[in-house]
């Protein structure tokens, strides 16, 4: 295993995000806050409590998650689009790095940010409404299983893009959607049982149902089909880039 | 039979287009020796120092690097490789320091602050060490690259076109560096289009077109064997044609009769110079000055790419 390496690459993108402060944490943190504003604070002000939570609080462990996904996805996809558009990309290559270890630099820092982010995210939201999390534990598991999730999610949409409007076409035209479908601002029982069933098809509702758990024994689906989603989604994207990796798709000739 | 560094044995990549840019290369490379790759656009010269480096996979062939198979043991032949491509690329936000004590770290070297300096310091980066690679000049970014190549002690170097779009001084620089580097014990292999830069620091030159190498050979030799060599002799006296009895001799009379040309090769029969003067004076032709010339690397690369058509 070259641990140098895998230090070399974590260092690298942490030093990244540390050079482009405002556009990797202070934005979201605002644009996440502004969310709080808006629907907490204007709309949620008309809205009556959901399930004996207040709206405010209810919308807390979404607003996380549309973080943590969509900060996930653009930072691994970055971090690995960025080298093959510039063409330093060689050197990743021409080293004594497996692919492996690669991802584990990569994804890891891209997961590290985003699990940063979500921990400020969920600060910030304890300055506008009261928090409570009745599971700890679970609410640390779901954050890092989706922080790593999606990072590899990113990882593969950073491969497989080959200009920039590539790499923002699925966070944005899929991800963000399904986020915003999935339950962030709403809990499934509101909806008519014909859109109860329609949702039940989003995979975002099961990570937003589960982690909302974590903090208020809220869900939509049971928490273990939320836990078994999430990691057929980790299982799927590891399949994926085990197939780059044996293939070299999008990165070797 | 010298120790050989880099093993390559019928070496193809055929591209997922059906673009066949290399076929059934086979070479040697000498440790410790710098060989440079001559070849025209296209020849296959980046796409073989991208396969053995592994940026590249090979369709066919097997490339051994000290022992070791590129494919099967990449750790251990990448870790003896350093690399410094074409094009400038590099993280334009990146401090100098930074940049060469990440690929360090990439190629899975402990950190070596010592050895950083002394590598910057050699290429005149050291005072530029905390500024942005974005801030450089082009030819400062060069020796960036190289830097970056040599940050991890590699006992291998590929220069592909290491002086392209360089101007003369820097060129003239960073052949020093390469003889510097060799000196230390590292073999180099270069790609070029500029003729006057194998001639200049090459100690063997493989000469590739259309991914097949024609040739392999060393630079004294390669000129000896197939540079012509000719004798220009300046007449004292206009001459009106080449008499019969200098027809064995490959002569050619200038258009204003006064310079004779004599073609060789040095080592054929022909290139006894002391009986055409012999011959030369019997006939009562004088000449007031005398030289010889000999064909470039460039003539003989010229040639040997015609002929290769």
């Amino acid at each position: 295993m070259n641990w140098y390496a895998i230090k070399a690459i974590y260092k690298f993108e942490m030093a990244r995000t540390r050079r482009t402060l405002l556009q990797s944490i202070v934005a979201p943190v605002i644009s996440t806050s502004l969310y709080f504003v808006v629907f907490g604070a204007a709309i949620g002000g008309r809205i009556q409590e959901v399930e004996g939570v207040s709206y405010g609080a209810f919308i807390v462990p979404g607003l996380i998650m549309l973080s943590l996904l969509t900060n996930s996805i653009s930072n691994a996809s970055f971090g690995i689009y960025f080298p093959k558009f510039s063409g330093t990309i060689y050197e990743l290559l021409s080293a004594p790095v497996s692919m492996f270890e690669a991802v584990l630099g990569y994804v890891g820092a891209a997961a590290s940010k985003s699990l940063i982010l979500g921990t400020i995210i969920l600060a910030t939201s304890a300055l506008f409404v009261p928090l409570q999390i009745a599971h700890p534990f679970v609410m640390i598991l779901f954050l890092l299983l989706t922080c790593i999730t999606f990072s590899l999610f990113g990882f593969i949409i950073g491969v497989w893009a080959d200009n920039f409007e590539k790499l923002q076409l699925i966070p944005m035209l899929i991800v963000t959607p399904l986020v915003f479908l999935g339950g962030s601002f709403y809990s499934a029982s509101m909806l008519s049982p014909f859109w109860q069933t329609v949702t039940l098809f989003n995979p975002v509702l099961y990570l937003i149902s589960g982690f909302r758990w974590s903090f208020y024994e809220l869900a939509d689906v049971s928490i273990v089909v939320s836990l078994g989603m999430i990691l057929v989604f980790l299982l799927a994207c590891i399949s994926t880039i085990w197939w780059i990796f044996k293939t070299g798709y999008h990165i070797k000739k | 039979m010298q120790d050989t560094i880099v093993s390559i044995r019928s070496l193809s990549k055929t591209y997922a287009g059906g673009f066949q840019a290399l076929k059934q290369v086979n070479l040697d490379i000498r440790r410790g020796e710098i060989i440079a790759l001559l070849g025209p656009n296209g020849a296959g010269k980046t796409t073989l120092i991208s396969t053995i480096c592994g940026l590249v996979n090979p369709s066919e062939g097997q490339v051994l690097v000290d022992g070791f198979d590129i494919i099967r043991d990449f750790r251990k032949t990448r870790s003896l490789i350093g690399l410094v491509p074409q094009e400038l690329t590099t993280d334009a936000f990146e401090s100098v320091l930074s940049t060469v004590t990440f690929s360090r770290g990439l190629f899975g070297k402990a950190p070596n602050s010592v050895h950083i300096e002394a590598v910057l310091r050699d290429l005149s980066l050291w005072e530029k060490r905390n500024n942005k690679i974005i801030t450089l000049s082009g030819g400062m970014k060069r020796r960036l690259l190289i830097a970056k190549a040599l940050s991890h002690e590699p006992r291998v170097l590929f220069l592909d076109e290491p002086t392209a779009g360089v101007d003369v001084e820097l060129r003239k620089d960073m052949w020093a560096l390469v003889r510097r580097l060799r000196d230390s014990g590292v073999t180099i292999i270069l790609t070029t289009h500029y003729i006057e830069e194998a001639e200049e620091i090459a100690d063997r030159i493989g000469i590739i077109t259309r991914g097949e190498l024609l040739l392999v050979e060393d630079k004294h030799e390669l000129m000896r064997k197939l540079g012509k060599k000719q004798l220009i002799m300046d007449l004292l006296q206009p001459l009106a044609h080449i008499p019969d009895t200098l027809a064995h001799y490959t002569l050619a009379l200038s258009a204003d009769c006064l310079q004779l040309t004599h073609t060789y090769d040095s080592q054929g029969a022909d290139a006894d110079i002391t009986a055409l003067l012999d011959d030369l004076r019997r006939v009562g032709i004088h000449f007031k000055d005398i030289r010889t010339t000999q064909s470039s690397l460039e003539e003989i690369f010229v040639k040997l790419v015609e002929d290769a058509r």
